[in-house]
């Protein structure tokens, strides 16, 4: 394929993530901003690829649509009186919100003006990305990698324990 | 540029048997300036499911329905009934296209859309032929288990959007399902993608191929390896929601689960994507554990039955057959099992398949590293 194609086919992907993401935020229905982010997580997911990061990319669409995604589907449709709930709150924060938004955007415009570019590593791959990404899970990130699976499991026990049923007896 | 690729293109048996030789000189096959080959690529497996499933699929499954019931199934449309799934087209396509007045509308339509288009995802990593795949990506395998999760959201999409109590129900139970059978499915996986040292659904397949044909699979390299084999096996029933975990449209409880309200093209397609992802898991399962387009004919002496059985299109032959051996096997069971409870169906899941899994990990772990 030409660059061009390449471009006009990421313009499309960024086109189909931005206005996705737009339309969980404006939309007055609640599921239907939840399926909407089924297309801002692929859309994400195709700018990884696009960047040649294949693993993340896969991952992105493993933890966000099947894991995330689903579980707020599963919370929206089992809670009956969320599509009554007035949507508009009484507290409105105009000042502190503008100013944070604005924070945010000249810090973003910020990084992007003075750190964009590419950054190349010292080190080339070799071989695949995944062998790659398991090398350095297994070496130098172990300790983090170790963490954050004692962390989830907590978690999972946590939840185990909340969910279970209470013995009548007790 | 073009013009090559073009020549190329016109002769694609002579083009020898170079590893994706068919695939990448479709790739590059462009027409004025547009890609049309990577169109011809994405088509190819699409025509595959709906041909597999008009044959197969539809009149395969009910004729050996009726024989396993001592039926003689459909009869009447041409000979042995042959014509019958085109007669069923035929109608389907007809059907008024009803959309129930109280669904919702965007949902209720791209719901069986979503669900198709996640099945057939999949397809794009499977290598179909030593000479063809999809996209050979190098997380094929990862990619091929966790594209699924577009189809649990299609199915949510399609049950909330009829807007009824039975289709809610099933899509719900059939996402939970999913969810939870995607657990020992994936680590099942991950021990043949322990023995084979890569996601690379074509490199996994190379690995196994050998002038001694079946003893070269993984699952004859191992005996650890039957364990992982049965137990994706299973999980890959739950997860396209055949029998004995067909609760989802357990048709005694809930009439038809999430596609109650679907009639004509939409309801097609429902039963497109199952018998799309029907295969899938089929061919994953062959692929990982038996070779995928490797002959399991060995050589015997200076019978040279292995090399004479292997190539490009011997390779679709094998896979192909390979595929369609574990649908005759889901469908047999479909025919032969009663239904699990819901309860049962997470027990088995959660107290059964997925310890034994996490044991069959770390045994072929152990295998693979202290024995030679």
């Amino acid at each position: 394929m030409s660059n061009q194609t390449y471009t006009v086919i990421f313009y499309l992907f960024a086109a189909i993530t931005v206005c996705s993401a737009a339309f969980v935020v404006f939309t007055r229905n609640v599921i239907y901003s939840a399926f909407s982010l089924l297309f801002t997580f692929f859309g994400v997911a195709a700018l990884y690829v696009f960047l040649s990061a294949d693993f993340i990319a896969v991952t992105q669409v493993v933890v966000y649509v099947g894991g995330i995604l689903v579980l707020l589907l599963f919370g929206v449709m089992f809670t009956n009186s969320i599509m009554q709930a007035p949507k508009k709150s009484e507290v409105l924060h105009i000042i502190p919100g503008t100013l944070l938004l604005a924070g945010i955007t000249g810090a973003l415009l910020y990084t992007f003006y003075t750190t964009h570019g590419w950054m190349p590593s010292e080190t080339t791959l070799q071989g695949s990305i995944v062998e790659r990404i398991g090398f350095e899970t297994m070496s130098r990130y172990v300790l983090p990698f170790e963490m954050v699976s004692i962390l989830l499991l907590a978690a999972l026990i946590g939840a185990a324990f909340l969910a279970r049923f209470d013995k009548p007896g007790k | 540029m073009s013009s090559t690729a073009l020549s190329q293109f016109s002769i694609p048996f002579l083009m020898g048997n170079n590893l994706n030789a068919w695939s990448e000189a479709l790739a590059g096959f462009n027409l004025f300036g547009l890609p049309l080959g990577l169109v011809i690529l994405a088509a190819i497996p699409l025509v595959f499911i709906a041909l597999y499933s008009l044959t197969y699929g539809v009149y395969g499954e009910r004729k050996i329905s009726a024989f396993m019931q001592d039926r003689l199934g459909p009869m009447e449309v041409g000979k042995w009934g042959i014509l019958q799934t085109l007669a069923d087209i035929l109608k389907l396509l007809q059907k008024e296209d009803i959309v129930p007045t109280s669904a919702d509308k965007f949902l209720f339509v791209i719901g069986p859309g979503v669900l198709f288009v996640g099945s057939f995802l999949a397809y794009a990593v499977l290598p179909f032929s030593p000479a063809f795949i999809g996209a050979s990506l190098n997380v094929g395998l990862f990619y091929a288990i966790g594209i699924v999760a577009l189809e649990v959201v299609g199915i949510l999409a399609a049950g909330w959007g009829s807007n009824n109590k039975w289709s809610l129900y099933g899509a719900v139970r059939s996402v939970a399902q999913i969810v939870s059978y995607e657990i020992p499915a994936a680590i099942a996986l991950l021990c043949g993608a322990m023995m084979a040292g890569t996601l690379d659904m074509q490199k996994i397949t190379m690995l196994q191929s050998g002038s001694l044909g079946f003893a070269h699979f993984f699952l004859f390299q191992t005996p650890i390896a039957w364990l992982p084999f049965l137990i994706y096996f299973i999980a890959s029933l739950a997860e396209v929601n055949r029998a004995p975990f067909d609760i989802p449209e357990a048709e005694s409880e809930l009439v038809a689960g999430y596609f109650t309200e679907y009639s004509g093209m939409k309801f097609a397609v429902i039963f497109l994507a199952e018998y799309g992802s029907m295969f899938m898991v089929s061919a994953i399962i062959s692929i990982v554990f038996l070779g995928g387009w490797n002959s399991p004919l060995p050589n015997i002496g200076p019978l040279a039955l292995n090399d004479m059985t292997n190539g490009p299109l011997w390779g679709a032959f094998w896979i192909i057959t390979k595929g369609f051996f574990f649908i005759f096997v889901q469908m047999w069971l479909r025919w032969t099992l009663p239904r699990l409870r819901v309860d049962q169906l997470m027990y088995l899941c959660w107290k059964v398949l997925t310890p034994f899994a996490f044991v069959s990990f770390v045994l072929t772990a152990i295998w693979e590293v202290y024995v030679p």
